[in-house]
């Protein structure tokens, strides 16, 4: 971590100051995590993580013990203290997503790139890191890859993104397998026929 | 506050509304085991231990420590549903609590221990890896062990809460939660609390690490001497060695914390002690001399000698027994010469409302509005200290400041360095003045620094000119305190210590040794002035105490004493509260106890005093001045007129505490306060940061 100093800058300081001024005088403390998440964006070149100066900042900015910040930093796992790749692939692997196959998912990361939950790979491309629940178990297996979800992944789908992303080619964030948001796969199984339940007669 | 009907156990009790259910079966005297609840912390509920059944509510066991009681409700802590949760409880904690008892200094001492006897199972059925987490560095006061940490979180609410350094948190979550003070020290006094507070082995002390088992010890009820708050403190020794000093609850004056001073300055006992008397040779140098040599080398140097030409000073640490011996001595000799201040403050005994804490400490919890008067709370009286911020964190309470900018644990409104603000004040010409007037109950604490210097008797009256103009003195209330910092100060005022009629303070004692009119000085334990002055005047200086510091060096006889754990001793706190401390422990070597020395001396001297063993000493005392018979009582002082208004010295107000951790010679001899010394004094100043950033 550095020492240097932080500064809110441009939107994340209009931001941050909109989150302050929220809550009442002398609840500040209420905007910390706010704070953290957009002091993680500003720096989002530079390693997409909190530095130390930034904590430090924000404990001065909402007259909050520092350990009381960093209570909060490393509660959350949305918050990185330490530098992560370009592309932060985070595997959920809560019960859902395992029963349908994270780990195969894990697998193919992990031998596709040669690293392990929480490691990042060398060129700083990849990092990984294993999560609870995102909350998107009927699509499961799936990852977050920055601020965007790539659900019902095998490990083939799985390796070719990394793949495409590691080229720089578009991604389509969303279910991998063809099928709208959470629908059945092959489109809609029941009520072919008669009334919508919704119309009257 | 209107009470409640409950049903604990089927049995009917009332209890107040608004108490919680664990705090309602403590008061029927059903146990309730519990580790992060605490009743001086705020509450977490997150250790699961104190899970009842309570009817109306839903078919699953309540945490009693959370939980408000209400009209009717049925409590069990003894049904089947109880007993599975509390074993379940108990097995999850002991999960990642590993089995190492026998190595562990809380070991006979633990909480865990203790209720995983009682409401555990025999074995356990967890057969998968153990957590195990890195120690943390959290000074040189505590010891960390964190892998058996079930992270209750006392010590977390303690800091943050009571010591009011929020420098502990809980770091991560679900099984990588980790207690952390981010690598620092705790830079607080009362800081070694968490010690006493953590239920299990997590938090040991760092100097008492591997020393002795608890069931080794003996146990001795005393008052501790480290400052004039007069904290109550349990005495562990084994042999004839202290091995550690702990809080003993008293609501009135400490509660349930001691300073680490208090708690670690005991390893000072056993160095650079006296234990055997010296008398100075021919060569000028000390020399190990028997008992009967020194006394007649004293005889020698005071055969002759006119009353008026003998001195007597009594150091911070003087129990009122070998005070009132000195002082019954001092008149039968003749001498006028005698004084208890060595710091030179200009206090009367003659008006004990004017040198009295007069609000006591519980009572600063009534108070709304405070005026601080040349005082660094925090190292003068860290227990006060405390108490202020208890009062403070409750809301409504107003304090200001006029002295040294210091660290407070508190908002503080600094109104000035000096004299020149408090006469702004005394004047009334000060906003603050009225925000003491129309307050309920105004408090106002003169600390030693204030009253310690050429114009304290002036600095004096302009705070009672204060308390009077403000009306801090009403019926029931008297909001007029002076600080102490030496633990025998207000014993030895209430024995009048003080200069007889014609006779010399600190000060005049001194310039008179120099000057020739004063050929004889008798220190007992007093090594906290200018002693290179006394030592180069010529006078013959006598040295009565228990570590050779600067007063043994003066000496030209030095008569081995007994240290506070080493005799039995009346002390008289800063509120004026008179307490008894117990021997512990026998002195070292020759040493004898101080009342006993002073007999033998009056003996030598052919003035004896009129008792022949410490029971009848001590009836003597309480005969002439019987409020020290009433122990633990603090009894209020009448309010007279005292101080002597004059011109004040424009100089800022200065404590007179350099360092926290080294006071008087037992915690100047501790290796324990050398090491805090240089952790929370030295390295401040190195990097500039601190106390004076």
């Amino acid at each position: 971590m550095t020492a240097e100093n932080f500064e809110f800058t441009g939107k994340h300081r209009a931001e941050a100051e909109r989150a302050i001024a929220k809550y009442p005088q002398g609840r500040q403390q209420s905007a910390v995590l706010a704070l953290l998440f957009e002091a993680q964006e500003q720096n989002h070149a530079n390693g997409h993580y909190v530095t130390e100066a930034a904590m430090r900042k924000i404990s001065d900015m909402l007259d909050m013990p520092y350990i009381r910040v960093m209570e909060v930093a490393s509660f959350f796992t949305q918050i990185n203290l330490e530098p992560v790749g370009e592309f932060h692939i985070q595997l959920c692997g809560t019960t859902p997503c395992m029963l349908r196959g994270a780990e195969d998912i894990r697998a193919a990361i992990e031998s596709k790139l040669g690293i392990h939950a929480g490691q990042t790979t060398q060129d700083r491309k990849f990092t990984l890191t294993e999560v609870e629940c995102l909350g998107a178990c009927c699509n499961a297996p799936m990852v977050q890859i920055n601020d965007d979800y790539f659900e019902d992944l095998t490990p083939a789908i799985m390796t070719d993104l990394i793949d495409r992303l590691a080229k720089g080619d578009a991604v389509t964030p969303g279910p991998q397998n063809g099928r709208m948001c959470s629908e059945p796969e092959g489109g809609p199984q029941t009520l072919q026929s008669g009334p919508a339940p919704q119309v009257k007669n | 506050m209107a009470t409640i009907t409950v049903k604990i156990n089927g049995e009917e009790h009332e209890v107040e509304q608004g108490m919680t259910v664990l705090q309602a079966c403590e008061k029927a005297g059903v146990e309730v085991p519990r580790f992060c609840y605490h009743e001086r912390l705020s509450i977490a509920g997150n250790c699961r231990m104190c899970l009842v059944e309570v009817k109306p509510g839903p078919p699953k066991p309540a945490a009693s420590c959370a939980l408000p009681v209400a009209p009717n409700q049925e409590i069990f802590t003894d049904t089947e549903m109880v007993h599975k949760a509390r074993n379940g409880v108990m097995e999850f904690l002991l999960i990642n609590h590993p089995l190492d008892c026998p190595i562990c200094d809380q070991g006979g001492e633990c909480d865990l221990q203790d209720q995983a006897m009682a409401y555990g199972r025999s074995g356990s059925r967890y057969d998968e890896n153990k957590r195990a987490v890195k120690d943390k560095y959290m000074g040189p006061l505590i010891n960390t062990i964190m892998t058996r940490c079930i992270h209750c979180t006392r010590c977390v609410r303690f800091v943050a809460e009571v010591a009011g350094v929020e420098e502990i948190g809980l770091l991560n979550r679900g099984e990588n939660a980790e207690i952390s003070s981010l690598e620092k020290a705790v830079d607080s006094e009362l800081s070694a609390n968490v010690i006493d507070l953590c239920p299990v082995g997590a938090l040991t002390s760092k100097p008492y690490a591997f020393e002795a088992r608890p069931w080794e010890l003996k146990k001795t009820e005393s008052i501790d001497v480290m400052d004039a708050v007069g904290s109550n403190i349990r005495i562990d020794t084994r042999g004839n060695e202290v091995m550690r000093v702990l809080p003993r609850l008293n609501e009135d004056v400490n509660e349930e914390w001691i300073s680490d001073k208090s708690r670690y300055a005991c390893d000072g006992l056993r160095r650079q002690r006296l234990d055997r008397p010296y008398v100075r040779g021919e060569d000028g140098k000390l020399k190990p001399a028997s008992w009967p040599d020194a006394m007649t080398a004293i005889a020698k140097a005071a055969s002759g000698l006119k009353g008026t030409e003998i001195a007597a000073i009594s150091g911070d640490q003087a129990c009122a027994e070998s005070v009132y011996s000195l002082k019954k001595l001092m008149t039968a000799l003749g001498s006028p010469n005698t004084d208890c201040r060595q710091d030179g403050a200009k206090l009367d005994s003659g008006v004990r409302a004017g040198y009295l804490f007069n609000t006591t400490i519980a009572g600063i919890e009534q108070a709304d509005a405070l005026l601080i008067v040349g005082a660094n709370l925090r190292w003068e009286a860290p227990i006060i200290n405390a108490r202020i911020r208890k009062r403070w964190l409750h809301g409504n309470l107003k304090v200001a400041s006029v002295g040294p900018a210091v660290q407070t644990t508190y908002d503080v409104d600094q109104l000035g360095a000096g004299p020149e603000t408090l006469k702004e004040l005394a004047d009334g010409k000060h906003a603050f003045a009225e925000v003491l007037k129309n307050a309920e109950r105004p408090m106002l604490i003169v600390g030693p620094g204030a009253v310690a210097r050429e114009d304290g008797a002036a600095v004096l009256a302009a705070a009672k000119k204060i308390a009077d103009m403000c009306g801090l003195i009403k019926d029931d209330w008297n909001g007029f305190n002076v600080l102490h910092t030496a633990a025998g100060r207000v014993g030895a005022l209430d024995l009048g210590f003080t200069p007889e009629e014609g006779g010399a303070d600190v000060a005049g004692i001194v310039a008179d040794a120099k000057g020739g009119k004063i050929k004889l000085v008798y220190l007992l334990g007093a090594d906290e002035m200018d002693l290179t002055a006394v030592k180069e005047s010529g006078a013959f200086v006598v040295y009565q105490g228990h570590h050779g510091d600067a007063g043994a060096h003066a000496a030209d006889v030095i008569l081995p004493g007994a240290a506070y754990t080493e005799k039995n001793g009346t002390f008289v706190n800063t509120e004026g509260r008179v307490q008894l401390a117990r021997r512990a422990n026998f002195p070292p070597g020759e040493a004898k106890d101080d009342w006993a020395i002073l007999r033998a001396l009056s003996e030598t001297l052919g003035k004896p005093l009129p008792w022949i063993d410490f029971d009848g000493l001590r009836q003597s005392m309480r005969g002439e001045f019987p409020h020290l018979a009433r122990i633990d009582d603090a009894e209020a002082a009448t309010w007279a007129d005292f101080g002597a208004a004059g011109p004040m010295d424009s100089a800022p107000f200065q404590s007179p505490i350099e360092n926290f951790y080294m006071t008087d010679p037992i915690s100047r001899a501790s290796e324990t306060m050398a090491e805090c010394t240089q952790v929370f004094v030295l390295d401040r100043q190195e990097k500039g940061t601190g106390t004076n950033g």
